[in-house]
C-alpha cells in the first residue's frame, strides 16, 4: 500500500527533508541533520508535523457507553479542559496502544492515537462501546503541529495570544487561528516545555508557515524526535510496548487505576501479583556504538533479553537504549549487548538518561 | 556533490587515493549525505589483512550502521585516530580528515576494477534515476 502523505508533504521536499516510510505515512526524519535539530528543541524551539497521529471525538458518557472500562487511566476524574496519558489493553493486558485522552465537556473526549494503530483503535474502541454515543474519526481532517523547547511558549503567545500562558501541564485550551477553532495542550514527549496543536487539515500549512516566520522556531523531523524521546526513557509504540507487553512488565503502572474496572484488569492483577516475566529496562554505555532494536542482551555470557530501542544520545554524547530482561537485574548492574561480532558494555540506570529539561 | 577526481570509487561509496603502493580509504561525500550524522565509527586493527570488498569497517549515524568495504586487497598499515572522538569529521571532511584507515596494496591491477570520478558521476546519476 502506498503510504499517505501529511497537507505539508511538499513544505517538507522543499525544505531539503529526508522523507521516510513511518506508520503508513511518508515523513520528514531530518531537514539539517537529526544532531542539530535535537539540539535546537533542547535549546530553542522546534515543530514537528504530527498529522500522521490519529484523533477521535467520542460524545459519551463514560460510565454507561463503556468507554471507561477501554482506557486503564482514571479518565472520570479529570475535570474538562484536561488530558491524561493512558494506555488500552486486550484481556491478556497486552497494550493495544498507548494514547492521550482530552476531556473536552462532561461527555466528550478526543482521543489521541499513533498513526499505525488509528484502524485497530478504532475497531477496539468501537467493539467496546455501548449503549448512546457518537463516535468520529477526524484523523484525515485534523492537522497537528507539535512546537516543543523552552522558547516554545514565546513563539506560540504571538499567533495565539497570552490566554496561552495559562495553560498547565497536561491541560489544554480551545484557540482561534485564521477564524479556525484549535486546540492547544500543554503537552509532548520530548521532556522540553511544549505545545500540541490540533487545527483543521486545510489550514495546517498556514499555521506551519506562520510558526516559521518566528526566527527562533525551525523544522524538526521524526529522527530526532525519537532521540528526543528516548533521553526522556518514553517509549515508543511498536517498540518499547506492544500486545506482547503490559503496562506493568514496561513499568508504566503509575498511568493504570487499579480502583476502577477495565479490560486486562485481571490479567494486570495477576501479573503484578507474581511478577512480570520480563520487564522493561534502561541501559546506558560509555561507548557511542549504539545498541539497535533486536539486538541481544546478555547477563554473565546468558542471553537475559532483547534491546526494544536504541541510539546515540546527542545530549549525553554516548549510547543510550532500552529493552527487555528476564532476571532479577537492578541499577547498576552491568550487562552485555551483543550482536554479530558487536559487543558493547552497559549498565542499568534509571530513567530519564537527561535531566536538563525544563517540562515546566 | 563532491567527487574529487584524484581518487578513486567502488560502488558502495568507497573512495581510495592511491599512493604509490598504498591507498587512503574513506566514504564520499554522496555516503556520509545519505547516512546523515555521524556519531560512531569502527575501525579495523592495524595489521589486519584484507581482501577487496571485505567488510573493513562499520559507519553508524544516529539511525543506522552500514559496513565500510576495503576498496582494494592488502593490510592495513593505519587508521585514523581522530575518529574514534571525533566520528562527524565523517561529515565535515569525508576525503581528507575524514579518512578511514591506510592500506598496502597487495595488487595495484585491482585498480581496473574501481571507478574514475567521472565514471562515479554517471553510476550516482543512475542511482538517482
Amino acid at each position: 500500500m502506498e503510504n499517505q502523505k501529511t497537507p505539508l508533504y511538499s513544505y517538507h521536499v522543499a525544505l531539503g527533508a529526508k522523507m521516510a516510510p513511518f506508520g503508513g505515512w511518508l515523513m520528514p526524519i531530518q531537514y539539517e541533520g537529526i544532531l542539530a535539530e535535537h539540539a535546537h528543541t533542547r535549546n530553542q524551539v522546534s515543530v514537528f508535523d504530527i498529522c500522521h497521529m490519529g484523533e477521535f471525538i467520542l460524545e459519551a458518557d463514560a460510565f454507561s457507553s463503556g468507554f471507561d472500562r477501554v482506557v486503564t487511566q482514571n479518565i472520570t476524574g479529570m475535570p474538562p479542559g484536561t488530558c491524561r496519558y493512558g494506555h488500552m489493553l486486550n484481556d491478556k493486558a497486552g497494550i493495544i496502544d498507548d494514547l492521550i485522552v482530552y476531556r473536552l465537556k462532561e461527555k466528550s473526549w478526543m482521543i489521541v492515537v499513533n498513526a499505525a494503530t488509528i484502524r485497530s483503535d478504532e475497531d477496539n474502541l468501537k467493539n467496546n462501546l455501548t449503549g448512546e454515543f457518537t463516535f468520529n474519526n477526524v484523523s484525515n481532517i485534523t492537522g497537528k503541529l507539535d512546537l516543543q523547547g523552552p522558547r516554545s511558549l514565546e513563539a506560540i503567545r504571538g499567533i495565539f495570544g497570552s490566554k496561552v500562558e495559562m495553560l498547565s501541564y497536561y491541560t489544554f485550551g480551545e484557540f482561534d487561528f485564521s477564524s479556525q477553532r484549535c486546540i492547544i495542550s500543554r503537552t509532548g514527549y520530548t521532556g522540553e516545555l511544549g505545545y500540541e496543536i490540533y487545527v483543521p487539515s486545510e489550514h495546517v500549512a498556514s499555521l506551519w508557515a506562520r510558526l516559521l516566520e518566528d526566527s527562533r522556531v525551525k523544522p524538526a523531523g521524526l529522527g530526532c524526535r525519537d532521540t528526543l524521546r528516548l533521553e526522556m526513557g518514553y517509549p515508543l509504540y511498536g517498540h518499547d510496548i506492544n500486545l506482547e507487553y503490559s503496562p506493568v512488565s514496561a513499568g508504566l503502572d503509575k498511568f493504570v487505576d487499579y480502583s476502577k474496572d477495565f479490560i486486562g484488569k485481571q490479567a494486570l492483577l495477576k501479573e503484578k501479583e507474581s511478577g512480570p516475566k520480563e520487564r522493561l529496562i534502561y541501559f546506558k554505555s560509555d561507548s557511542r556504538r549504539s545498541a539497535r532494536h533486536g539486538f541481544g542482551i546478555y547477563s554473565q555470557s546468558k542471553r537475559v533479553g532483547t534491546v526494544t530501542s536504541g541510539s546515540f544520545s546527542p545530549s549525553l554524547g554516548v549510547s543510550i537504549g532500552m529493552g527487555y530482561i528476564r532476571g532479577n537485574h537492578k541499577i547498576g548492574d552491568q550487562l552485555l549487548i551483543k550482536e554479530d561480532n558487536i559487543e558493547i558494555p552497559v549498565v542499568i540506570v534509571e530513567k530519564p538518561f537527561y535531566s536538563g529539561a525544563r517540562p515546566n | 556533490m563532491n567527487i574529487p577526481e584524484n581518487l578513486l570509487y567502488t560502488k558502495d561509496h568507497e573512495w581510495a587515493r592511491v599512493e604509490g603502493k598504498t591507498a587512503y580509504v574513506g566514504i564520499t561525500d554522496y555516503a556520509q549525505g545519505s547516512l546523515g550524522d555521524i556519531t560512531f565509527v569502527d575501525l579495523p586493527k592495524v595489521g589486519k589483512a584484507l581482501k577487496q570488498a571485505d567488510p573493513a569497517a562499520v559507519v553508524e549515524s544516529v539511525k543506522a550502521a552500514s559496513d565500510v568495504y576495503s576498496p582494494f586487497s592488502g593490510t592495513v598499515l593505519s587508521v585514523n585516530p581522530e575518529l574514534a572522538s571525533h566520528p562527524e569529521l565523517v561529515n565535515k571532511s569525508c576525503y581528507e580528515k575524514g579518512f578511514f584507515f591506510v592500506i598496502q596494496l597487495d595488487n595495484e591491477q585491482e585498480k581496473a576494477k574501481l571507478m574514475d570520478n567521472n565514471a562515479y558521476q554517471v553510476y550516482l546519476e543512475g542511482l538517482s534515476k
